[in-house]
């Protein structure tokens, strides 16, 4: 029985060692998006920005010596967190995927990494996961996000308000991590930098009438109504009401309400109005237009920081000469940050081969990625006001 | 001038929405009312009943809007109105004689039908999605403001302003009369008479030879013309959603239960309560103070009592306060 056992075990490993040897020259990855749900209108775009990345490193055939790499998608639901755990679980122990590009909504983000890639030690880099609760998660080492936390866009539309000389304001957020995470993180910032914020009232989506939220909040007064919410939800039916009954003229919009929807909806009625969503005039991004060209929309949200994602796995798997987490999740931010030379989207056979030869990279990538603190992204923003019925750029920051 | 500002802020935050938003209740607890009333279940489906109407008003109202025909100063939509009606009780019709009919022959128990309303609620709930979508329609058209808050600035010099919307004032008035002419049917005609007989007592209303199916038809159809006024001026004051419109159904029922279900008087006095409880209650009075009271007595805070994120948990609050002390509401409807 001793010597069966012993003879299946060296079996086994045997096999596991060729099975290993003949796969060296695949790397798997997984991308974890939900692919149905809230979000399923943008998540297509990420997959493909992320797959585009793959490609061009598989066509350069410069990683770890010519290994192609296969990308293997799942779906996270963006709210089913149990759903997509076992995607994701699938995805490690089935798929053997050597790292994660998700995943995208901030919930079901925190319970892979808590349930799947912490226990099994894989990196995963979000692109789109933006709630100040997974900065403080317990992670290893093993997470990044290439998407700013909502902690950095409070301090922008702190900086915002600033400058246009508004130092009180009323804010108002959608009842879930989105809203509340964002005011928490905006109160914080305003008043920190001695504004007043005379009152932080959430509203919930889709209910019947406003008009009680929109009396508590014209009743606190300020200069100007901060609406954390969503355009297609109750954020508009704040907007609406607060107009109509005179409570606040001005409006500033953080990235949820920013939309084409907005200025359909309101037009001219909301001119003077501000607001900031996550964006970039690095040449980075027109370059990653241009090389999407006609396959799919580069500037659907959170399609650049999916290539860059992606991009920094892969580069940091070269950097460590191994597609192992343990070891490659170490230089993430080595070839995200200076110094080093500057790469941009297209460049990444370039970025591999000076890696390499042991140079160092500063990788830019399609959306300025620049990773600070626990390993996620500084933050661009663009900065729009609104002017005669129409959204307009008035700068990134 | 500062009682007089703070009477206008008071007006145009609390008593000008809660009115419309009372009068929109009061007109869907009504149908709610009536059903309970005569057919004697609660309909579950009156929410979706009302997105149906509304549904087939703002498809007439596109109609009008290609073909150039408009209402002047006030929405199109009032112009679509009756076709809505004649579609909603066609439909309701239908239902009654594929659905409801069945049941009532089997004198099956009332909790029979409110599950059999269950359905019928889940049914219209996907017809509606399918024929115009589950996302937001606008259909609004027309002068926006009676008065706007600008034009009432410029006008009174005063420093607060007051906003009343058409939709608004619209909604108001279609309630009065509305309400008007339900209660000299109910009272003076020979049908409406009937209607009250068989809802006071069944039996001896068939015994005096009253037919129960001519009773149920026109029960139905008064529901069609209530729901269906009730969901357009709702979808014109806000927006029409068929979700928000399925939400509805929380805030009718409780109305109806408070005023006493069966009581139509009551259903119209329960939307009010209802409608102001969750304003009121909620609103801060921080600004009307401020106005009112001499310097030293201002509130620092808000002055608010509850948080906006209460309101819900308001009305149902006295929701339960009616059925603990008086189970068969304020104006003595037939005990739940």
């Amino acid at each position: 029985m001793k010597k069966l056992l012993l003879a299946t075990t060296a079996t086994a490993l045997m096999a596991g060692a060729a099975f290993a040897d003949g796969h060296a020259k695949e790397v798997k990855l997984g991308i974890i998006l939900g692919f149905t749900g809230p979000i399923e209108s943008i998540t297509p775009m990420m997959a493909d920005g992320a797959e585009l990345a793959m490609k061009e490193v598989s066509d350069s055939g410069m990683l770890l010596d010519g290994a192609k790499v296969t990308p293997v998608r799942a779906d996270s639901t963006c709210v089913d967190a149990a759903a997509a755990t076992a995607a994701a679980e699938r995805l490690i122990t089935s798929d053997g995927v050597k790292g994660i590009m998700g995943a995208d909504c901030s919930g079901v983000t925190g319970a892979i990494l808590a349930n799947v890639a912490l226990p099994n030690g894989v990196v995963m880099i979000s692109p789109s996961a933006t709630s100040p609760g997974l900065s403080t998660a317990e992670d290893d080492g093993l997470f990044f996000r290439t998407a700013p936390s909502d902690a950095r866009q409070g301090v922008v539309m702190t900086e915002v308000l600033m400058e246009q000389g508004i130092k009180s304001v009323a804010v108002t957020y959608t009842n879930n991590d989105y809203g509340k995470g964002l005011a928490d993180a905006f109160q914080a910032a305003f008043e920190e930098a001695g504004g007043e914020v005379t009152i932080s009232a959430s509203h919930e989506d889709g209910k019947a009438d406003y008009s009680a939220e929109v009396g508590a909040l014209a009743a606190a007064g300020g200069d100007r109504l901060v609406v954390a919410g969503y355009v297609d939800q109750g954020g508009s039916g704040i907007v609406r009401a607060a107009l109509d009954t005179g409570a606040f003229d001005t409006f500033h919009f953080p990235d949820g309400m920013i939309s084409a929807k907005l200025v359909e909806n309101f037009g001219s009625e909301i001119d003077g109005s501000t607001g900031q969503h996550p964006g970039t005039d690095s040449p980075g991004a027109a370059k990653f237009a241009e090389m999407a060209g006609d396959a799919f929309d580069a500037t659907s949200p959170f399609s650049p920081e999916s290539y860059d994602a992606a991009a920094l796995i892969m580069l940091a798997m070269q950097a460590a000469g191994s597609m192992e987490s343990s070891d490659y999740k170490a230089k993430v931010m080595e070839v995200a940050n200076a110094p080093g030379e500057q790469i941009f989207p297209g460049e990444l056979a370039k970025a591999l081969e000076i890696l390499k030869n042991g140079g160092d990279i500063d990788y830019v990538g399609a959306s300025a990625v620049e990773l600070i603190g626990p390993g996620e992204s500084a933050g661009n923003y663009r900065e729009v006001m609104y002017e005669g019925g129409e959204e307009k750029t008035a700068k990134y920051r | 001038m500062d009682v007089l500002n703070a009477l206008v802020a008071f007006a145009n935050f609390v008593l000008i929405p809660g009115t419309a938003y009372g009068a929109q209740l009061a007109l869907g607890a009504l149908g709610v009312t009536l059903i309970y009333g005569i057919l004697r279940f609660s309909n579950f489906a009156h929410g979706d009943t009302m997105a149906f109407g509304t549904m087939f008003v703002i498809l007439v109202t596109w109609g009008f809007q290609s073909a150039g025909i408009s209402a002047g100063p006030v929405p199109t939509a009032l112009l679509a109105l009756p076709f809505g009606i004649a579609a909603c009780a066609l439909f309701l019709l239908a239902t009654d004689k594929v659905v409801y009919k069945f049941y009532r022959r089997e004198r099956v128990k009332p909790v029979v039908f409110v599950m059999v309303s269950l359905g019928v609620m889940f049914v219209m709930n996907g017809l509606v999605r399918l024929i115009i979508g589950p996302g937001d329609q606008r259909f609004a058209d027309g002068e926006r403001f009676i008065i706007a808050v600008r034009d009432f600035r410029e006008m009174t010099g005063l420093r607060e302003g007051l906003a009343i919307k058409t939709t608004q004032g619209i909604t108001v008035i279609t309630a009065v009369i509305v309400v008007a002419l339900l209660f000299w049917f109910l009272n003076k005609t020979r049908t409406g008479k009937s209607m009250r007989a068989f809802s006071d007592n069944e039996d001896l209303a068939l015994l005096s030879g009253i037919n129960p199916e001519r009773v149920v038809m026109y029960t139905w159809l008064i529901v069609a013309a209530l729901a269906t006024i009730a969901g357009t001026l709702y979808g014109l004051d806000k927006s029409f959603k068929p979700f928000t419109y399925f939400q509805l159904l929380l805030p009718i029922f409780a109305a109806a239960i408070v005023g006493g279900l069966g009581n139509p008087l009551g259903a119209i006095a329960g939307g009010f309560v209802i409608a102001f409880s969750e304003v009121l209650i909620t609103y801060a009075y921080k600004k009307v103070f401020g106005y009112i009271l001499p310097e030293a007595l201002q509130p620092d805070g808000l002055a608010q009592l509850l948080s906006t994120d209460y309101k819900f948990a308001v009305s149902f609050v006295i929701l339960i306060a009616v059925l603990l002390f008086k189970p068969t509401g304020l104006f003595k409807g037939q005990s739940v």
